[in-house]
């Protein structure tokens, strides 16, 4: 198993270009989301989907504009892959999670179980798509398109620990010099998704940017949910006696 | 910076992007799924029912039970495959076998309960096998308690908020619907005479849903809001009509054949009203942001983030 790597993605100095959005569709061959103007900002993708796999956000602020490039976030424990019932999601090499396009059957459970509302189905191919942290490339030995076409740096490739590290140097470094704001998102192994891949520097809550502000992998509690159907099936069963035992 | 204040709920003031979801909504197709998740629990009670008739001797209701059990794993499938993106691709559920996805030890369960409904039904008609009939009748009261439930889980094992925090009722929701759903496909195609058992099945498994219902909508707090409200709420309330109606008649059913229809059709109707109410409020709840970001912010405002201990 090679290094696990990912994406640490600072927003304070994203400029909102979208050159990443352009060179992963450019790259991955990802068709047309659209063009639409959504008349509530320059987001003019609106959310990731199945052919948007970086997504740039505008919040406007009173007397500050914040942008920031979201993507899938790789997650230690990950809800879609958990829930794909072929086999199609799987865990990389490099610890990312991807789609085999060739195994999918569309079968649309990943959708839902996401917690971010990354992964989602194309309606004219019928399979599940979302970012591969350009999986090719990685094999390849050369970083994702996204991240090679950002001009600020604010996307930024690497092994995960030392990313981790770089972003706490940042996060002082912005407190030290009175942005007390600056905080990690997803960095945390802790977190309910065990940490991301990909983890953001953000400048204010996450829901601001459309993030859940404290996601949780939904098979967490799958024994649970087993547990309770066990007690329904054998709720069922007992009705069924309780009705047979009758004598006519 | 889109804040919103909620009427029903005074305590839901949030931040959101532009009030954009924060996760995807459940794609699945009407009338495809609500259609799958109704014919899989009426199977599967269906099985059960066939399996303690075989054990009781009631033949004449077997034989309806074993039918019903049949043609409800059968008829969807259809819905099931149809529902992919890529119908041509369904045997790929069988590829591999997980645990951790409730739709994978679904596929393999309704693969197995549909074979021996199958059997059973295949014998019944043809008067070939008679052993293996009955025992696939009995094997298949097993793989029906399996078909009447895991749905619930496959859907609380989302990151939809009304589906995962209703993980505890939906078990019992969709147990006590399939039941009543079987009971009343049973007693509408067994003699009123021997019929017995099924009207019983069916008034019990009324009750159950009703009660499992009310719970869902009322224990689960803001997050339960979608079951109440909107079209959702709607379709859980005429389910609770139809079903309390068609659970009453059930008892009296045995006086006329018109009795038994009528039960039957209310108790049916309202089984689909919940399968299609428990979609649409999934729905709802994953398309408004409230009911995503609300318990995440209390949770973290409260100090007690979300962990995955030991794994
Ligand atoms: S963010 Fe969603 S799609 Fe990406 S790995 Fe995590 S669960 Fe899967
Ligand atoms: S849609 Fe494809 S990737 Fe998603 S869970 Fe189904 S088979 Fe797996």
């Amino acid at each position: 198993m090679a290094e696990r790597v990912g994406f640490f993605t600072d927003t304070t100095v994203c400029i909102g270009c979208k050159a990443c959005e352009v060179a992963c569709k450019e790259w991955n061959d990802v068709p047309d989301d659209g063009f639409v103007f959504r008349a509530t900002s320059y987001d003019n993708t609106g959310a990731l989907g199945a052919s948007t796999w970086r997504h740039v956000a505008f919040v406007e602020q009173d007397g500050r504009w914040l942008m920031s490039s979201d993507v899938c976030k790789h997650c230690t424990h990950a809800a879609c892959l958990d829930v794909c019932p072929t086999g199609a999601l799987f865990r990389t090499e490099f610890d990312t999670v991807v789609v085999q396009p060739d195994v999918c059957n569309g079968c649309g459970y990943c959708v839902p179980a996401c917690p971010y509302g990354v992964i989602d189905r194309r309606q004219d191919d019928g399979r599940a798509w979302k970012c591969t942290l350009c999986y090719d490339r990685l094999r390849g030995g050369m970083e994702p398109a996204c991240a090679k076409a950002c001009p600020t740096k604010s996307i930024q490739f690497g092994p995960l620990d030392e990313l981790r590290q770089r972003a706490e140097e940042r996060v002082e470094r912005l407190h030290a010099e009175g942005t007390t704001e600056a905080r990690l998102y997803g960095a945390d192994p802790d977190n309910g998704v065990g940490g991301t891949g990909a983890f953001f520097l953000l400048l204010d809550e996450p829901e601001t940017y459309g993030l859940p502000p404290d996601p949780v992998v939904t098979t967490r509690d799958l024994p649970a949910m087993w547990r309770w159907a066990g007690g329904a099936a054998l709720a069922l069963a007992a009705g069924v006696a309780v009705s047979f035992l009758r004598r006519a | 910076m889109p804040r919103r204040r909620d009427e029903m709920v005074p305590d839901a003031e949030f931040r959101s992007y532009y009030g954009q979801p924060v996760i995807k909504q459940p794609l699945w197709h009407e009338p495809h799924m609500p259609a799958y998740l109704y014919l899989g629990g009426l199977s599967g009670a269906a099985g059960a029912m066939a399996a303690a008739a075989r054990l009781t001797g009631r033949d004449r209701l077997e034989l309806a039970a074993r039918m019903a059990a049949f043609a409800g794993a059968g008829v969807g499938t259809v819905f099931l495959v149809a529902e992919l993106g890529r119908p041509m691709r369904f045997l790929n559920m069988l590829r591999v076998f997980k645990l951790t996805s409730p739709m994978s030890v679904g596929s393999w369960t309704l693969a197995a309960h549909s074979g021996l409904t199958g059997v059973a039904a295949g014998s019944a008609v043809t008067g070939l096998l008679p052993l293996a009939g009955d025992a696939a009748s009995v094997a298949s009261g097993l793989s029906g308690m399996a078909m009447a439930t895991y749905t619930a889980v496959l859907l609380a094992d989302t990151a939809v908020p009304a589906w995962h925090e209703g993980m505890r009722e939906l078990p019992f929701l969709f147990a006590g619907s399939a039941l009543a759903s079987a009971g009343a496909a049973v007693m509408l195609t067994t003699p009123r005479a021997l019929a017995g058992p099924a009207r019983t099945a069916a008034a019990a498994g009324a009750m159950a849903e009703i009660v499992a219902g009310g719970l869902l909508e009322h224990r689960l707090g803001l997050v339960g809001e979608p079951y109440r409200t909107g079209r959702a709420g709607r379709l859980m309330r005429a389910s609770r009509v139809l079903t309390l109606g068609g659970g009453l008649l059930a008892t009296v059913a045995r006086r006329s054949r018109a009795l038994t229809a009528l039960s039957a059709m209310a108790i049916t109707a309202g089984a689909l009203c919940t399968r299609f109410g428990v979609l649409e409020a999934g729905r709802a709840s994953a398309r408004d942001p409230k009911y995503t970001v609300v318990p995440q912010r209390d949770r973290l405002d409260a100090g007690r983030p979300a962990s995955v201990p030991g794994r």
